[in-house]
């Protein structure tokens, strides 16, 4: 069967999307994303990039690609390397084999990327359906591109094999069986309670609902410290997360608000149509607290962490309420 | 968020791609619309880009002044720092620090500044200049 590229809004969802597709099960990225109970909301101050905390709207990467084995009946085979020449020698072979093959990659070294975006996040997971026979270029999906695009060996390999924080040492990963139609009567509401249960009920402050208010209070600190530049780049990593490519806007609230719609018709429950339409809302708040804070790094007005604060926490609040809501209706 | 609402005032750090936005439409189903950018994104891209375009700047005046060597320009314009350059060339911190003295730095065994090349996708010869 002839590969099919689709644009997604997130690299783990869409690859999974793809490569169900491919193996006869059409299932849309929301429900990939959903389905695999990805969404949350973390503040990790201990992990740093460039110097900045680590805040995340999602579950950490390979969680989809693994959250999906149980409800789909599929099994996923996972392979890491401790040599780019075994781990070139693995791809090629599964390539010849006919299989499609998802791989953890660096930006910072894919060239198909926008130059202003390649930064050195280690977790962007690609697809690759086939190689060039004449210039030995792979062929890669990369959901978050428009269209397939082709990579050279050299650059793969290094994108592969980047060092750093979530190194992916040559992660492959491809499917081993046909995944089967779930019962979703069954998966769906479990796969939403278990989403209610990792945004409220986390027993670390960091994670979840309460992770946002730490996050508010964090932000508030900043004020004291009388460091205006040093505030900006705070504030400003928290935005780049939200809303860089690979979220769907909104921190994924939308995506999953996607989901919800779909959990609604496959179920025939009108209730969680009017829960996406809150979360929808919900998102649009997060739209507008990167409005504020882009406005403030640039002084289109003054900068004031007080505001952004009290501006994550009503979302704090709102989250709480849906989320209990959304509870009750699974 | 409305599909009128996608924004689409371009995003210069896009590079001229689109990305995909959930949005509604019509019949309120959410779903995929392509993007040419916001600008709130663009704001925020760029302060990034421009924190790291500083600092190798500013290493490039240094190492023109003789306060360091050529290695932590090219650190900075791998848009690395010395947590990530020690991870990714197996050196310890402190060793790194010290390369960046440009008497030590010229002393550098080939060895070594092969394998800073190699980290950061230089020729030695790229390597030991600061442009």
């Amino acid at each position: 069967m002839e590969f099919q590229h689709s644009h997604a809004s997130h690299c783990e969802s869409g690859v999974m999307s793809s490569m169900l597709r491919h193996l006869g099960l059409p299932i849309s990225e929301a429900m990939a994303f959903g389905l695999s109970s990805a969404l949350s909301f973390a503040y990790l101050p201990i992990v740093k990039i460039n110097g900045l905390p680590l805040v995340a709207y999602r579950m950490p990467p390979k969680f989809i690609i693994k959250g999906l084995q149980k409800p789909l009946g599929l099994k996923m085979r996972f392979e890491t390397f401790r040599s780019p020449e075994a781990g070139e020698q693995r791809l090629d072979k599964l390539l010849a084999a006919g299989q499609l093959v998802g791989m953890q990659t660096s930006v910072f070294w894919l060239p198909y990327m926008p130059e202003d975006l390649r930064f050195h996040f280690n977790a962007h997971n690609v697809l690759a359906y086939g190689r060039d026979a004449a210039s030995g270029d792979y062929l890669l999906s990369d959901p978050v591109v428009e269209t397939t695009v082709t990579c050279a060996p050299a650059d793969l390999r290094r994108a592969r094999f980047a060092k750093g924080v979530l190194a992916p040492k040559g992660l492959l990963y491809y499917p081993e069986g046909k995944p089967s139609e779930p019962d979703w009567a069954k998966v769906l509401p479990k796969a939403i309670k278990k989403t209610t249960r990792i945004l409220l009920d986390s027993p670390i402050p960091i994670i979840g609902v309460r992770g946002i208010r730490r996050l508010a209070k964090a932000i508030e600190r900043l004020d004291a410290q009388g460091k205006p530049a040093a505030a900006k780049m705070f504030i400003g990593q928290v935005v780049r997360m939200q809303e860089e490519i690979g979220t769907g806007g909104g921190g994924f609230r939308f995506i999953y608000a996607a989901f919800l719609q779909e959990a609604a018709d496959r179920l025939a429950r009108p209730a969680l149509n009017e829960l996406s339409e809150t979360l929808i809302d919900i998102g649009d708040e997060w739209r507008e607290f990167a409005l504020s804070t882009a406005r403030m790094i640039r002084d289109r007005e003054p900068l004031n962490p007080t505001k952004l604060a009290d501006q994550l926490r009503a979302i704090a609040d709102r989250e709480q309420a849906f989320f209990r809501d959304l509870r009750r209706a699974a | 968020m409305l599909d009128s609402e996608v924004p689409q005032e371009g995003n210069s750090t896009l590079g001229g791609q689109r990305k995909a936005m959930y949005a509604r439409g019509a019949d309120g189903k959410l779903h995929i619309v392509q993007s040419a950018g916001w600008e709130v994104e663009e704001i925020v891209t760029r302060q990034a880009v421009e924190d790291l375009n500083r600092l190798a700047e500013d290493a490039r005046q240094r190492v023109i002044a003789g306060q360091t060597s050529a290695l932590e320009f090219h650190m900075h314009k791998a848009r690395m720092d010395v947590p990530l350059l020690s991870q990714v060339t197996g050196l310890w911190q402190w060793r790194i620090r010290r390369h960046f003295r440009p008497d030590i730095f010229q002393g550098l065994s080939a060895g070594l500044l092969k394998r800073y090349g190699d980290a950061m996708g230089l020729s030695v010869e790229q390597l030991k200049k600061a442009e």
